[in-house]
């Protein structure tokens, strides 16, 4: 009884398609966009600039701020008012606790780091596909960083604990629905974002977390190739020096 | 700096060209893409050069004006999402956004691009309302052409979802279109000194004494007007103006 097939056919481990790419707005000083299946996640980032007011400077760190939006026309249904809502500044302040630990913030005292997540295509799973985009601009930007932020919703339909739900799946009806989002840290296995809703028993969470993680070391893969990508074809086109800034340093 | 700016684009203009190459009366690359965003109901992604914007359409049932009971009703907004600039700040619409926005609104109310009667479901109760938002995704310059022609082309890209006299059902999209009657098309041109030219980038922008934003119909008919910048202008420059814009709306209205 239940479910145990999913709607879109996909295993319950299974990913759904994913696109990414570095370097997709010319005026920002790092940007990616990240698709995964329907949802579609821009990314800016801008600075260190400087913070005005000025009262809002830490002369010890830097300061992050992330701002996550969706488009007017980009969800199911009836038009998103523009101009913020409290599950917008919510998302943006988890944005932000889910980026944080890997910035090195002492690099940039006084000074801020804007990222600004903009959702053209929404279908579940924006607040981690806006996190992915995120941590390919930061790194796109040059930032110094210890390393990127993978994230991924991990939930519960029934009795399937399954990664990556769809907006279909996220509101069936019927069963018991748990949806997790969940950021990692790659190389420590760390968690920067965790939330969750719904119902779930301990066994299922533990074994939840660990499908999230494993999800995440694919789509590190992803975001690292994004980066490589960006740079070979930035070398290839102006041989122009950007290619020693990335943060993408690892193996 | 602005100053020295603005003595180095002007010296260019005296050999007939622009610091990037182009002529005076040229455009950068433009492209339209049609039905970039499944969620909404019609939308197009335009750019010109780097400039890049999406338009989406969303289509909703609503109670018509009450001084136009048997229409339906358009809305046009535009955001200059902080993402797109470091000139941008994120809040509520300031005067450039509302401005493109409003100029936009006006090219395709004036040029009777919709035939809103065709909009009424039942007089006086319900009607589609036919809402377009702008998106800046990178703004190099001339954002208030491309957010036009951007609206053109998701007008055009629209279909109703389908509705069954209470309810709509926006995962069933039908295949019926907009009621379009026309679609208009805008040129900014720009007056430098004595010079005019269009598609002007961000450090053109910065420098202009004049400019005069000019939406036009397929069939060459003046829909709408918007003066800006701090210079006033002659009768003369208007029409030299116009009859750039005219030149060029037909360039446009191509990539439609």
């Amino acid at each position: 009884m239940g479910y145990d097939k999913r709607i879109d056919g996909r295993r319950p481990d299974e990913l759904r398609p994913i696109v990414a790419k570095a370097g997709v707005i010319k005026r920002a000083d790092g940007s990616a966009m990240f698709k995964i299946g329907n949802t579609v996640a821009y990314a800016a980032v801008y600075g260190p600039r400087d913070l005005f007011p000025r009262f809002l400077q830490d002369p010890q760190r830097g300061t992050l701020r992330c701002r996550y939006n969706m488009m007017p026309f980009s969800g199911a249904g009836d038009r998103v008012k523009p101009g913020g809502s409290r599950r917008s500044k919510e998302i943006s302040m988890v944005t932000e606790k889910a980026l944080l630990p890997v910035l090195n913030l002492e690099d940039f005292p006084n000074a801020v780091v804007d990222v600004f997540i903009e959702l053209p295509q929404t279908d579940a799973g924006t607040r981690c596909a806006g996190i992915c985009a995120a941590a390919i601009a930061l790194a796109d930007a040059g930032l110094s960083m210890k390393d990127l932020v993978s994230s991924v919703s991990v939930g519960k339909v029934g009795d399937m604990i399954a990664i990556d739900l769809d907006y279909a799946e996220e509101s069936y009806e019927g069963v018991d629905v748990a949806d997790i989002p969940l950021a990692f840290i790659p190389r420590t296995g760390q968690i920067t974002l965790l939330q969750m809703d719904g119902l779930i028993d301990r066994d299922s969470l533990k074994k939840a977390l660990e499908m999230g993680r494993k999800a995440c070391l694919q789509i590190y893969g992803i975001q690292k190739k994004a980066l490589k990508d960006r740079f070979a074809s930035a070398a290839a086109v102006n041989g122009n020096g950007n290619s020693d800034g990335s943060g993408d340093k690892n193996e | 700096m602005n100053e020295l700016l603005r003595a180095h684009i002007l010296k260019w203009f005296e050999k007939g060209k622009r610091y990037d190459g182009r002529k005076l009366d040229e455009f950068r690359l433009v492209s339209v893409e049609y039905g970039v965003t499944k969620n909404a109901e019609g939308s197009a992604r335009v750019k010109i050069g780097d400039t890049e914007v999406i338009a989406g359409v969303k289509l909703a049932v609503e109670k018509p004006y009450p001084d136009t009971p048997k229409e339906g009703t358009l809305m046009v907004g535009a955001e200059l999402l902080p993402l797109s600039s470091p000139d941008f700040e994120a809040g509520p619409p300031n005067e450039e956004s509302i401005e493109i926005a409003r100029v936009v609104d006006r090219g395709i109310r004036e040029a009777k691009a919709i035939d809103t009667k065709k909009l009424c479901i039942d007089e006086g109760e319900k009607a589609w309302a036919v809402i377009v938002d702008i998106c800046t995704i990178n703004s190099a310059g001339n954002l208030l052409d491309a957010a036009a022609l951007a609206t053109s082309a998701a007008l055009r890209n629209a279909r109703f979802p389908s509705y069954n006299g209470k309810t709509v059902d926006y995962k069933k999209i039908t295949d019926n279109k907009l009621p379009i009657v026309r679609l208009p098309v805008s040129v900014t041109v720009i007056k430098l000194g004595d010079h005019i030219f269009v598609d002007p980038t961000v450090e053109e922008e910065n420098v202009i004494d004049a400019r005069l934003t000019v939406a036009i119909t397929e069939s060459g008919k003046i829909c709408a007007m918007q003066k800006g910048g701090n210079a006033p202008i002659t009768v003369d420059d208007i029409d030299r103006m116009i009859e750039l814009a005219a030149a060029k709306a037909g360039e446009l209205s191509k990539k439609l």
